[in-house]
């Protein structure tokens, strides 16, 4: 039948595959279409903000609605720490973990662990954002920040660190859980990657007598170099646009006077959550979406940080993809 | 290719939502305000059932009511801040109160109970500015001299999110703190100068409620439906007052309502007045685009006035009085058509 | 390489085998405490939402429209709000994402306008859903003057094809060459090739992209909240406000009315597990085909 057919096709194979080329092509196009239109879209609405305060709304912590001063430190220092902690504590837990399911874990385990913490990533931002603002946030206060101030309470610098009431909510409450968040992106892509690394290798080194970690940090990890940061930077990118759970647990509160990780502080989605259907048409609405736009922007820099690093990688390993 | 069972269910049931896209005229969109979003969906629910009509109310907060209506996208906007009316004449619109709402200062202090705490607004506004930070300090002392009153830090909650309750709130510690007024003012969102922020009046009442020693402010409804420790406060008129609903209706007595709607009732004058009360309003345009639609929101608020006071006392929101309703009928003359002529014609 | 060895070499050389191994156990332990550390978090918050869920679930909860404060009621119109909205707007997506990534794979993998789009899409993946709920809200809202679940599905396509786009590229290249080099050799044209042959092969794990995208979407709050706004009736017509389960959940669990959190609850409950069981089905569909 397909050499009756192929006779057939012969025929309108060139311009059926120039129309699909062309499909194909424009639906690529159309994703570039949609950045632009919302950047543009947020521009515009951010345009009085912007022609209002220029570069100095990124280092201004002012954000006071009723004089229409703002500024947009605030909300920026929020989302870098809370993704910071995020990562300190999500790289090495999701490394573990996909280093147990590589190595460690016996064969039947490991579907049935890999699926489970994957499932981690299938709970919606809703139910975590619910989960830690009733659940969560009062046993981490009970038992994590009450304790640590108990402790540090007259220590210079960590003092500081710890200081503000203990209600669970803040900077620390949002990185946990935003890390908890982010660990099955970043364990499965590592996990992946893990896999794909050529039995060979391995079993080279474990023939010349090494152990597991050594087979894993001088073996297995600087083939994977690359699939690790592009895992790692996939994280990041969630942790720091993530809306729902943010809001419901970093409390709002717009001021730095205080670097404790238990105040209650601001990130850009949280401050739009929170803030956007109250905010007046001019000059609020406008200075919140100029922190939309300062997001993409910091979503960027990572990205292309990321890129660069992926192609300083792969140059220093000689191999050409 | 054969359709599969799914395939085939999905397409149904977007046929049907394109099909059933065709009857509008019976229902009706309003947003705005939380506060009363309870009592609006009680009586939404009722109007339903005795009428047909779908009137569907979304709280998304009173400024997103504004600004909703302003916009178009609803059929009537709602807001515990009234606007100016020059503000509502350059806009098209006009407004009116549907019930009176409460704002109440929660506690949580041992060996406090509810409603034996007194302040004034000079102390709490001072409490919200961080320069009263400990309970037994002389000023809360002088106020309560029966109430042993501990050394502990004062922890305020107030709201994350913007809000009419704030509004009012903050509207209140304008009137009667003069430090408050000059620093921070009035608004639905505010530069608090100290206060963990709580989302939604849930959220201010959960903290509270966990943390000791600290003091909140929550819509009254909250308050009565999970019996929270509240204060006494000071009014105008210099007696202590509990809150409940005469000393609302009190305080809206106060108000002059023959001249304008624009009334913030907080801080008025009365024996009994509660001095952070509020009305909370609804929007809609003078030229109604879509006329069906205007009479169909007034044909709701109509009844809401005629049949929805047990409701509204049922979840301790209090109605508007009647001589007020009258007024607000007359008021609605206003809204008109295309043609000038006006929609509303009982 | 000598052979001969001294006493003292050979202490030296038990000493750093037993080094190492002291340090092999010691990352194996610490292996094993992520794991474990990743499941207590899975379990807790599973568990918390299964004893607060099952609460509020009854057959009530699924078969009545949402109450009034303080009244009986159930989730039938979020549910089918949300089904609704969530089909269509993977129905919209996921053609768009597919062909995208087919572009990616197939057609100049490494020309300009496959590497830019990839990176956008990158930056289109790490979106925060709220922004994209405002842009649908200032194009297909407010020029509109009315709040639409059109408009939601739109905002909800708009995450799902960012998701297919990459899964599908992903997958297409783990197709081995050889099979489209077969088909070529018998004479196919391209399109035939893509889509009988390559697409096919990797139609599992496409399959598993979209998948994963309808469970994310599922979940999601914050793009509807400003574009289907939600509905307190049933409503089954898409240029009305619609009920979804996100955006009643959300409303329901921050109110303080007994039966509306509990209602709130077996939402969470119902998202969740479904969520849940298209992931499960994501995973089998993958291992049984690989």
């Amino acid at each position: 039948m397909s050499k009756i057919n192929h006779l057939k096709t012969a025929r309108s194979g060139p311009l059926a595959d120039a129309l699909f080329g062309q499909l194909a092509r424009a639906c690529a196009i159309l994703t570039l279409a949609l950045l632009a239109s919302i950047l543009v879209s947020l521009t515009i609405s951010a345009w009085p903000a912007i022609s209002k305060y220029g570069l100095g709304f990124l280092t201004n912590t002012a954000w006071d609605p009723v004089q229409e001063e703002f500024g947009g430190l605030v909300m920026i220092y929020g989302t870098v720490a809370t993704s910071l902690i995020a990562l300190l504590i999500a790289v090495p837990v999701s490394f573990g973990i996909a280093i147990f399911l590589t190595e460690l874990s016996p064969a039947w385990l490991r579907r049935p662990l890999g699926t489970a913490i994957e499932l981690l990533a299938a709970i919606p931002s809703i139910v975590y954002g619910m989960w830690g603002l009733l659940i969560f946030g009062p046993v981490l206060a009970t038992y994590v920040q009450e304790p640590l101030q108990a402790m540090f309470g007259g220590v210079p610098v960590l003092g500081a660190l710890v200081s503000g009431p203990p209600v669970g909510i803040g900077i620390l409450s949002a990185g946990i859980i935003l890390a908890i968040m982010i660990i099955p992106f970043i364990s499965a892509v590592m996990r992946d990657v893990f896999e794909v690394t050529p039995p060979l290798l391995k079993e080279s080194a474990y023939g010349l007598g090494s152990t597991t970690w050594e087979v894993v940090s001088m073996v297995v990890l600087p083939y994977t170099k690359a699939g690790v940061v592009g895992g790692v930077m996939l994280g990041l990118g969630r942790a720091i646009g993530e809306t729902m759970a943010v809001t419901f647990v970093i409390g709002n509160f717009n001021q730095l006077d205080s670097l404790s990780l238990f105040q209650a502080a601001n990130s850009i989605t949280s401050a739009l959550a929170n803030e956007f259907a109250e905010a007046g048409q001019g000059l609020h609405q406008a200075a919140l979406m100029y922190l939309g736009l300062v997001l993409f922007f910091i979503t960027f820099v990572i990205l292309s940080l990321s890129k660069l690093l992926l192609a300083q990688l792969r140059k220093g390993e000689g191999s050409k993809t | 290719m054969k359709l599969s069972p799914r395939f085939t269910f999905a397409l149904t049931m977007i046929a049907g939502a394109f099909a059933s896209s065709a009857l509008q005229a019976q229902e009706i969109t309003g947003a705005g305000a939380s506060a009363p979003a309870p009592l609006y969906s009680k009586w939404a629910g009722d109007y339903n059932k005795s009428t047909g009509v779908k009137v569907n109310y979304q709280s998304i907060g009173s400024g997103g009511g504004i600004k909703q209506i302003d916009s178009k996208t609803v059929d009537f906007g709602a807001s515990d801040a009234p606007q100016t009316d020059d503000a509502l004449k350059a806009k098209g619109q006009i407004q009116f109160p549907t019930v009176i709402l409460g704002v109440v200062p929660i506690i949580n202090v041992k060996g406090i109970e509810p409603g034996q705490l007194k302040l004034n607004g000079q102390v709490l506004g001072d409490i919200y500015l961080g320069k009263i930070t400990r309970w037994n300090d002389p000023a809360i002392k002088a106020l309560n001299a029966t109430v042993s009153l501990p050394d502990a830090a004062i922890a305020p909650v107030r709201r994350a999110d913007g809000s009419g309750t704030t509004f009012l709130f903050t509207s209140y510690l304008s009137k009667v703190n003069a430090e408050w007024k000059a620093k921070v003012g009035e608004n639905s969102a505010v530069n608090w100068p100290v206060g963990a922020g709580g989302k939604g009046n849930e959220g201010v009442s959960a903290f509270v409620a966990r943390l000791p020693n600290s003091i909140g402010y929550v819509e009254y409804t909250y308050v009565k439906q999970n019996k929270l420790s509240y204060v006494m406060l000071q009014n105008a008129d210099g007696h202590f007052v509990a809150p409940d609903d005469t000393a609302f209706k009190a305080a809206a007595a106060g108000a002059d309502w023959s001249k304008s709607f624009n009334q913030v009732i907080t801080n008025m004058p009365g024996k009994d007045s509660w001095p952070i009360s509020g009305a909370t309003f609804i929007l809609m345009h003078a030229k109604q685009d879509n006329p069906a639609k205007g009479l169909e929101a007034l044909k709701f608020f109509h009844w809401a006035y005629q049949n929805g006071d047990k409701s509204a006392s049922d979840l301790e929101y209090v109605p508007m009085p009647k001589s007020v309703v009258a007024a607000i009928e007359k008021l609605w003359g206003e809204v008109k058509d295309g043609a000038g002529k006006p929609v509303w014609t009982k | 390489m000598s052979t001969s060895t001294t006493a003292a070499t050979t202490h030296k050389r038990a000493h750093k085998f037993a080094q190492r191994k002291l340090v092999n156990q010691l990352a194996n332990a610490l292996a094993l405490a992520a794991m474990a550390f990743g499941l207590f978090w899975l379990f807790w918050i599973l568990l918390q939402t299964l004893i607060l869920g099952v609460e509020g679930l009854s057959w009530a909860a699924l078969s009545q429209m949402t109450p009034g404060p303080n009244e009986e009621g159930g989730l039938l119109n979020a549910i089918y709000g949300s089904v609704l909205m969530v089909l269509l707007a993977t129905f919209i997506g996921t053609p768009i994402g597919i062909l995208a990534g087919i572009y990616l794979a197939e057609f100049h993998p490494t020309g300009w306008l496959a590497n830019v789009t990839r990176f956008v899409n990158d930056i289109l993946l790490s979106a925060p859903s709220i922004v994209i709920g405002l842009f649908v809200y200032s194009v297909a809202v407010n020029p509109f003057h009315t709040f639409s679940a059109f408009a939601g599905v739109l905002a909800l396509a708009l995450i799902v094809i960012p998701v297919v786009i990459r899964t599908t590229e992903n997958m297409l290249q783990l197709v081995p060459s050889g099979l489209r080099e077969a088909a070529y050799a018998l004479g196919a044209p391209k399109w035939k090739v893509i889509l009988s042959i390559t697409l096919k092969a990797a139609r599992a794990g496409v399959i598993t992209g979209v998948l994963l995208a309808v469970a994310r979407i599922a979940g999601e709050t914050a793009p509807l909240l400003f574009t289907a706004l939600s509905n307190q009736f049933w409503t089954s017509s898409l240029g009305q406000p619609m009920a979804s389960l996100p955006v009643t959940i959300f409303k329901f669990a921050m109110s303080h009315y007994e039966n509306w959190q509990k209602l709130a609850w077996a939402g969470v409950f119902l998202i969740t597990l479904a969520v849940l069981l298209l992931n499960i089905a994501a995973r089998v569909l993958t291992r049984s085909k690989s």
